[in-house]
């Protein structure tokens, strides 16, 4: 059995790491000014809407370009959401939905 | 003991009540982690990794999408030093999110942060914040029942689906991949809390969308996650509105916020 690929895990986990853990170890983050922690606090809505937006507005092709495409994956995101900012404890049936939304659809063949 | 007004049992109903929600919430995220693991496995098998390379990639890595390029880089003979590069730049946005629970985290022990932070992730990442912001204060065990949903199925998923992933249909047909993205935006709108939060939000996704059709997905989230706050902090600040240091803290005495909507 070969192990050689564990190899480029211990590479890969090397540069990952540090990104997760560097921001979280530095010192003196209670030292920060105010508004750099105002920052760091609008960090997790920005970063999460771009992770949601990004990822079903934005359609990779197998060649790595990319290319804006609204389809059923954005209007299950959409309602998905649309739930959650009516009642925010529904993210489990909310989700639940938008997968319901996107099987249906790619099922009857229109997505 | 509780105190004569009732403040530490509410405030002990609020964090069992909120770690049941970060539970349900990080479970529906967990089976879609469970898919793909699925899918990992099965297309790291194809690729021509061992299963100890696949699982150990699940474990030591932890990052599925570097791990899905990394099978593809592999399968084209890409030369690791570039798989490394491409790992690095794709994984760039924890960053974002440890500096963003750095905060509030800032009076847990260094050693625990460490461990912590293997676990971060997209998942655990949006569970967690949203968990700590609910209760207006950290809650570390809160913080890892996101993780755990995602760490422990995530390498089982590598090898059941090395081992039997032909039997398994696609996520896709079964819409498993619009999970990731519904999660993510329903907890973004979990943790807008004003019109900052909002303004922030919405500037992540017109730019994470622009830059990404301009560059990459991934520099496309890491732009949008930068760029994202700073017009959320141009938003004037209106009296009402939370102060800049106001939430993040970790000794466990801020007023607890309620988590039923």
């Amino acid at each position: 059995m070969s192990l050689d690929l564990v190899a480029l895990a211990v590479l890969m986990a090397a540069v990952t790491y540090p990104s997760r853990s560097i921001p979280l170890l530095a010192p003196g983050i209670e030292r920060l000014p105010p508004v750099v922690l105002g920052y760091l606090r609008l960090v997790g809505p920005a970063v999460l809407a771009s992770l949601a937006a990004a990822n079903a507005l934005v359609l990779v092709e197998p060649d790595g370009s990319t290319t804006f495409h609204v389809g059923i994956e954005a209007a299950a995101v959409a309602i998905a959401v649309a739930i959650v900012a009516w009642r925010r404890s529904l993210l489990l049936p909310a989700i639940a939905v938008a997968v319901l939304v996107v099987a249906g659809a790619r099922a009857v063949g229109i997505a | 003991m509780r105190a004569p007004d009732g403040k530490d049992a509410l405030t002990e109903g609020a964090l069992r009540a909120s770690r049941r929600r970060a539970a349900l919430d990080a479970a529906g995220m967990a089976l879609a982690a469970v898919a793909f693991g699925i899918a990992y496995g099965l297309a790291a098998r194809g690729a021509g990794f061992s299963i100890v390379e696949a699982f150990a990639m699940s474990v030591l890595v932890f990052a599925g999408a570097s791990q899905f390029a990394a099978v593809g880089f592999v399968a084209q003979g890409m030369p690791w030093l570039a798989i490394v590069g491409l790992t690095f730049l794709l994984n760039a946005r924890h960053v974002l999110y440890a500096a963003a629970l750095a905060p509030w985290l800032q009076r847990t022990p260094r050693a625990e942060r460490a461990v912590m932070a293997h676990g971060l992730t997209d998942e655990s990442f949006a569970v967690g914040l949203a968990h700590f912001r609910r209760l207006g204060r950290a809650d570390v065990p809160g913080y890892w029942i996101g993780a755990l949903f995602i760490l422990i199925p995530w390498p089982i998923a590598t090898v059941a689906g090395y081992l039997g992933g032909q039997a398994v249909p696609d996520p896709t047909v079964l819409g498993l991949d619009i999970v990731f993205p519904a999660a993510m935006g329903a907890l973004a709108v979990g943790v807008v809390t004003g019109r900052r939060e909002l303004a922030a939000a919405v500037a992540g996704v017109a730019i994470g969308v622009g830059v990404s059709l301009a560059t990459s997905v991934s520099v496309g989230v890491v732009a949008g996650g930068l760029i994202g706050p700073l017009v959320g902090l141009a938003v004037p600040h209106r009296p009402t509105d939370a102060p800049d240091d106001a939430a993040p803290s970790a000794d466990g005495h801020d007023e607890a916020i309620g988590v039923a909507p």
